[in-house]
This record gives structure tokens, C-alpha cells and sequence, in this order.
């Protein structure tokens, strides 16, 4: 227990101390982690949307496929991504293996199948009578859409907070196509890895520490979110 | 991690003995399946007690592939032993000779083993074999030091040409050498053409065949690697990047016989030939160089 406690006091410590390798490693963490899962809901969400809300041919395999991809191990997404990028590879030429936009790339791909499943789960859940009638009411496609997205946001915001999630603890991706160069390309859970395998236990879940203190807040903020919108149904219905 | 290793350990010292048993009396009972070199024994089993040797050693030995050439010769030699490696880091394989979680210690880092022996620990360090590091770099060589022997100079020149180098940067054997090589230099505060990346060999030699960059390898893994790489030798021999290994008993080891019988098997006629040749079919050239006296 008092090792848990030691390595909270040193993350404290480190967080306070502020050296500029420390915020370095978190900012490229959650730059990536930012970056990625933004492209995550561009490419994502309007196919979990169209999975969700409509019904088109080979509509199954897409979601089958859609899970499958949910589940490939991120060190496999790293290892194509490391390949496609490599000097010998297609993309060899605009010479991206081990900076950040590679991680980008690789965690991108790994957050946007957990957006689009999660999406199209959460759409298809809207009751389809509910859309039935905003369509005898008159409203347009757009506006049927714009009412689906809404009932389903909640589980949309949580799709999101997956992605999300994925890809700021995720480790076998960024560390093969980053390189976990010092103050280039180490995110915090490269750092980890390599304090752990250093035998320096303590620091590395200090640094543990630190990326689950800013992802609780940044989580805080989604259910907080959430919370709100809860509250106002609640409120609206009465 | 540790304490996962150091429970494995404790279960391989007892576990073989269960096993091996019960299975000379299975070689025996199987009357001519398997060739016995003494048929009188088979007829009137008298098991042969044997016992686990624990050898603590690192990494990138055990990655070499050289305890898989020379346990089974071992255990040819003295078959009342069984060895079990257990390959950690040289400061993890030393604690574990602290604790007397194993028989006999087989390093690379001269100094700690050293201090080990005089602090009680062990009973005397052997010299075994040594192999050496290498700077491999891009083939097109733009810090110009190809065909040189002198690693200091080598490392000054591709700092004064700011050309990319790739550290370990993991506090292992080769970054700690490397660390060395660049004390040496006078050279404290490098620049952003220093990747300090904290990954193993592997890892590392993959990446600068990628960026065309420098680097400083265990011979043993770039051969083992040479094929998929961009890469060439360009500073060997340079006393510097030698590598020793020594062999160390550890004091009141559980199993002190066993060790004092692997520590005199490797170090003897026999167990340096083994080294002097092995790597050769594989890489078409030896790994290590025995230099036991």
C-alpha cells in the first residue's frame, strides 16, 4: 500500500515541479490523444450514424466488420501503420515514421472503429417510431437525422469518451511507429513502459498516476456533460 | 515482474526433480523405445539423483542463443544436473545472486561483479568470454568514419557533423557502454540529432536503418538482424567495445555443487570450444571470444 501512496506523493511532486521533459511527454500525449480522436469522430460518426439509422445492402457486414476492427490489437494497427510508412513502404517517401503525425495515423485508426460501433449502437436504439412520426409531422430528412443524433447523444458522447480512452492509454501502436524518442515522440505510456522495464516502479506509476488524474478530469467533464443533459430531460418532461 | 521471476524460480529448483524422476523410471519401463546406454541399470533402476542449477544471466545472452548450445552439453557432461537460466538484467541477475535465488551468475558488467565478490557474495569471478559492440551506421556514411578502430573519435565526428544518432537510452549494458564512449569525447549537452528512444536492441536497430541514422550494437544482435537492415559496420576492434563475461559462484549457494560444477565446465577445454564456435553456422562468424585462463 504505502508504494500506491509513495507513487501519488511523487506524482504530486512531478506535476508541481513542472520539468519541461514532463510536460513535454503530456503535452504530445494528449495532443495525439486530441488529434486522433477528433479525426476518430470525422470518420467514425457518420458511418456509425448511417449503420445505425439506416438500412442498406451489406449493412451486417459492415457492423461485423465495423466490430472486428474494434477488436484488432493496437500493436497489429501499429505494425501496419509502421509498414505502410516505412522507408521501404508506399507512404516511405514523406519520411512520417516515428513523428507525431505517425501516431496520429496509427491511434486514429484504432479510435475510429470504437466511435463508429459505439455510434451505430446508440442511433440504433432510438426508437424507429420516433422517427416515424417527426416524418408525419413533416420533417425532412436532415431534420429526422438532426432529432435521431439528438435522442441518441448521450451514447454518442460516450462512443466518444471510448475513443478517446483508447487511444491515451494505448501503448503497442505509439511506441512502434513513435520510437518513444525523448521529447519528440514519448507519450506517458511509453514513458511507463520504460521506467517499468528500467526497474524504476515507483516513477512509472507515478507517471500512471498523472494520466489517470487529467483522464478522470477530462472524463469529469464528459459526465458532467452528460449529467446535464439528463437533468434537462428530467426537467423538460415535468 | 521480479517477483513473478523470482517465484518461477523457485518453482523450476523443485519442479524438474518431480518430473525427471518419475521419467527415467518411464525410460525405463519402456524396455527399448529409447536407447540406454547401460542396459544393467535399466534392469535394475537405481535413479540418478538430480538436482536444479540455477543460472542468473541477462537478456541478451540468453537472446544470442548461447544457452542452448551450451546447457544440453553441460548436462551431457554432469548428468545429475539440471539448468535452468533465468535471463533478467545484469543488476536484476545480481540481486538475484544476493538473495540466493540462484546457484551461479553469468554477467557482463566487470565492475558490479567485482563488488559483488568483495562484498561477500560470490565466491570468486572467472573470465568466460567477451564480445564486443560495433557502430553501425547508414551505408552512405555521411559523418565519414567507416574503416576506423578508434570509437572515441568516431563518436566525436558524428556529434561535430550533428548526424543522427540513436541511444538505447535504457540504462542496459550497451547504453552504459555507450555512455562511456561518450564521456570519453568531452562531449556533454547533445543536440536535437541525439534520439534518446529507452527501447531494446531490436527496437533500435530498426529505427536507424529508418531515419539513416548511427548507432552502437552488440555484435550478436546486428548479425543476427543484418539481413532487414540498412546498415553497415563501420568502427570495430576498438578495446573499448569489449563486452567481458564472468562466471561467479554464488557464496552458500543452495545448489553449491552444481555450481562450482558449471562454473569449472564452462570455463575448461570443453565449454570454450563451444563458445569459440557457436554463432558461426548461423552468422558465419563466432558471437563471442572465450578468454578464460
Amino acid at each position: 500500500m504505502a508504494v500506491f501512496i509513495e507513487a501519488i506523493v511523487t506524482a504530486v511532486r512531478l506535476m508541481v515541479g513542472g520539468s519541461p521533459e514532463l510536460w513535454n511527454i503530456i503535452g504530445v500525449t494528449f495532443q495525439v490523444a486530441i488529434v486522433s480522436t477528433a479525426f476518430g469522430i470525422v470518420l467514425g460518426a457518420p458511418m456509425g450514424f448511417a449503420m445505425g439509422a439506416s438500412r442498406f445492402r451489406g449493412r451486417s457486414v459492415l457492423i461485423a466488420l465495423t466490430n472486428t476492427a474494434m477488436a484488432v490489437p493496437p500493436v497489429v494497427i501499429g505494425l501496419i501503420v509502421m509498414m505502410i510508412l516505412s522507408r521501404q513502404g508506399p507512404l516511405g517517401s514523406l519520411g512520417l515514421l516515428y513523428t507525431v503525425d505517425a501516431m496520429s495515423i496509427a491511434q486514429t485508426l484504432i479510435s475510429a472503429p470504437i466511435i463508429a460501433g459505439l455510434t451505430s449502437a446508440a442511433v440504433a436504439s432510438v426508437p424507429y417510431k420516433l422517427r416515424l412520426q417527426a416524418r408525419s409531422l413533416g420533417a425532412s430528412r436532415v431534420h429526422e437525422a438532426f432529432l435521431t443524433l439528438r435522442e441518441a447523444r448521450l451514447g454518442v458522447v460516450a462512443a466518444v469518451a471510448a475513443g478517446f480512452g483508447a487511444v491515451v492509454r494505448g501503448v503497442g501502436a505509439v511506441m512502434m511507429v513513435g520510437g518513444n524518442i525523448e521529447g519528440q515522440t514519448r507519450v506517458l505510456t511509453t514513458a511507463i513502459v520504460q521506467e517499468a522495464r528500467r526497474g524504476d516502479f515507483g516513477l512509472a506509476l507515478a507517471l500512471g498516476v498523472i494520466l489517470m488524474a487529467i483522464t478522470f478530469g477530462l472524463n469529469g467533464l464528459i459526465t458532467w456533460y452528460q449529467h446535464a443533459g439528463e437533468r434537462w430531460e428530467r426537467g423538460a418532461s415535468a | 515482474m521480479l517477483a513473478f521471476r523470482l517465484r518461477f524460480a523457485v518453482f523450476r529448483r523443485t519442479a524438474p526433480a518431480l518430473l525427471v524422476t518419475p521419467a527415467l523410471f518411464a525410460l525405463g519401463a519402456c524396455a527399448g523405445a529409447v536407447p540406454e546406454p547401460t542396459p544393467d541399470d535399466a534392469a535394475a533402476p537405481e535413479p540418478v539423483e538430480v538436482t536444479n542449477v540455477i543460472i542468473a544471466s541477462t537478456t541478451s545472452t540468453e537472446d544470442s542463443g548461447l544457452f542452448a548450445a551450451l546447457v544440453p552439453a553441460f548436462e551431457d557432461a554432469y548428468p545429475q544436473y539440471r539448468v535452468s537460466v533465468v535471463a533478467v538484467g545484469t543488476g536484476q541477475a545480481l540481486e538475484i545472486g544476493r538473495s540466493k535465488d540462484a546457484d551461479v551468475v553469468l554477467v557482463h558488467s566487470k565492475a558490479d561483479e567485482e563488488a559483488f565478490v568483495a562484498e561477500g557474495y560470490g565466491e570468486e569471478r572467472l573470465d568466460v568470454m567477451y564480445n564486443d559492440f560495433v557502430l553501425v551506421g547508414p551505408p552512405a556514411d555521411p559523418a565519414g568514419v567507416a574503416g576506423g578502430a578508434d570509437a572515441v573519435a568516431a563518436f566525436t565526428q558524428i556529434a561535430d557533423g550533428a548526424r543522427a544518432f540513436i541511444s538505447r537510452g535504457d540504462d542496459s549494458g550497451t547504453h552504459k557502454k555507450e555512455m562511456n564512449i561518450w564521456d570519453a569525447t568531452g562531449i556533454t549537452a547533445p543536440g536535437p540529432w541525439y534520439l534518446s528512444v529507452g527501447q531494446g536492441m531490436g527496437e533500435v536497430l530498426t529505427m536507424a536503418s529508418e531515419v539513416e541514422a548511427y548507432t552502437l550494437a552488440d555484435r550478436g544482435t546486428y548479425l543476427a538482424m543484418r539481413e532487414r537492415l540498412e546498415l553497415d559496420v563501420l568502427v570495430e576492434g576498438d578495446e573499448r567495445l569489449f563486452n567481458p563475461y564472468g562466471v561467479i559462484v554464488v557464496t552458500g549457494a543452495a545448489n553449491l555443487e552444481g555450481a562450482r560444477a558449471f562454473a569449472s565446465w564452462i570455463v575448461s577445454a570443453e565449454g570454450q570450444e563451444i563458445i569459440r564456435t557457436f554463432g558461426v553456422d548461423m552468422y558465419g562468424e563466432p558471437l563471442f571470444v572465450p578468454d578464460a585462463r
